[in-house]
């Protein structure tokens, strides 16, 4: 049986899940940044943990991915994936131009090659 | 310039919620558009009605706990695993908003400003926040966030509604670049904003730990990926900032010695 639906139970569903399992780690990142000193080691430690949890839900989304972009060999998807690093430092780090370039190099490689 | 030929007019508390809200216009919010009209697609795909999809969009306001609970409900997992699940994707935002904080206009800053502001946490204006707001004066951050927050969640609403009507219309090739926009953009963001040894090595650590903790404690893989990865990277980072240091001395003693003969 599957929970979701249309109406007023799965809205308020969501609302209870967003409010006690989801929400709450955002106030508690309030309360826990508040006193945090920029220049100190605690900052510098919560920060490390948080850029390697962004940096590990990256590889993620792109090793086992799901969807459409799962029909895309690994290989291809990587090499787009370094394409676009290539064209941001090429471009003089312009964001725009790294992810341009990669989806660029992903479709083309999707039409050329799978 | 502009700030100095207004004399100070540009500086504004409004002015900064504008500029902020005008990011979602810019690649950023280009990104999450196209990331939320993949969520829009799924959550068709799932028996969601669009009003719901676009409630969940706004509350939970992060991609992966979206995808998690429709996933688990969908199959017809329990409410209770469902919630395990997006209590333990969520635990990211913790640190995230933690060292985002300190960039949100000081303790003077309004207090329900901040718990509004921070729901607005999720790896786009975390991203975007951590690149803008330290170059703004402290007093305009907090209102500049909000703009930003502002300007995502429309951006996100708007992304997933297209996604919800566009579901299964959008050739294969199409879709495929639309999952890949989110990836490539997190980590040329992350790229971007690093800005020591610590951060290269939480960047290089972190992807190379991400898909293995995946592949042997999924479920757990971004809290494992985040505490292990993160905290080998702070204290190589440390070490190596020691070493600099010491490399520095190294050198002023040497060409002293060299000045010296």
């Amino acid at each position: 049986m599957s929970a979701l639906g249309d109406g007023w139970t799965t809205a308020a569903l969501i609302v209870v899940m967003a409010l006690v399992a989801h929400e709450p780690w955002r106030w508690v990142g309030l309360w826990v940044g508040r006193d945090l000193d920029i220049d100190g080691e605690a900052f510098r430690w919560v920060r490390a943990v948080a850029t390697a949890m962004v940096a590990g839900l990256v590889m993620r989304l792109l090793v086992f991915p799901a969807g459409a972009l799962a029909d895309v060999p690994a290989a291809l998807r990587l090499g787009a994936f370094a394409a676009g690093l290539a064209v941001y430092a090429a471009a003089g780090r312009s964001l725009a131009a790294g992810v341009a370039g990669g989806s660029v190099a992903l479709v083309a490689a999707r039409l050329a090659f799978a | 310039m502009a700030a100095i030929d207004d004399g100070g007019q540009v500086g504004t508390r409004r002015s900064a919620l504008a500029r902020g809200i005008a990011v979602a216009l810019g690649v950023p919010g280009l990104i999450l558009f196209a990331s939320a009209a993949g969520f829009g697609a799924l959550a068709r795909d799932a028996g969601l009605s669009l009003g719901n999809a676009n409630l969940m969009m706004a509350t939970l306001f992060a991609l992966p706990a979206q995808v998690v609970m429709v996933d688990q409900l969908a199959r017809g997992g329990s409410l209770l695993g469902a919630a395990l699940a997006v209590t333990l994707i969520g635990v990211r935002l913790l640190p995230m908003t933690a060292v985002l904080v300190p960039y949100l206009g000081g303790p003077r800053g309004g207090r329900l400003g901040k718990v509004i502001a921070v729901h607005a946490i999720a790896i786009t204006a975390w991203m975007e926040g951590f690149r803008r707001l330290p170059a703004i004066a402290e007093p305009l951050r907090l209102p500049h966030f909000l703009g930003i927050g502002a300007g995502l969640i429309l951006a996100s609403l708007a992304g997933t509604t297209a996604g919800f009507a566009a579901a299964g219309v959008v050739p294969p090739a199409f879709a495929a670049a639309l999952l890949f926009l989110t990836p490539i953009y997190f980590m040329l963001s992350l790229i971007e904003t690093a800005g020591g040894a610590g951060d290269w090595l939480a960047i290089a650590i972190g992807a190379a730990l991400g898909p293995l903790a995946f592949l042997f404690a999924p479920g757990f893989d971004l809290l494992l990926t985040g505490v292990v990865g993160g905290t080998a990277a702070y204290l190589l980072g440390r070490r190596w900032r020691g070493m600099w240091r010491l490399d520095g001395h190294d050198d002023t003693v040497r060409d002293d010695l060299r000045d010296g003969r």
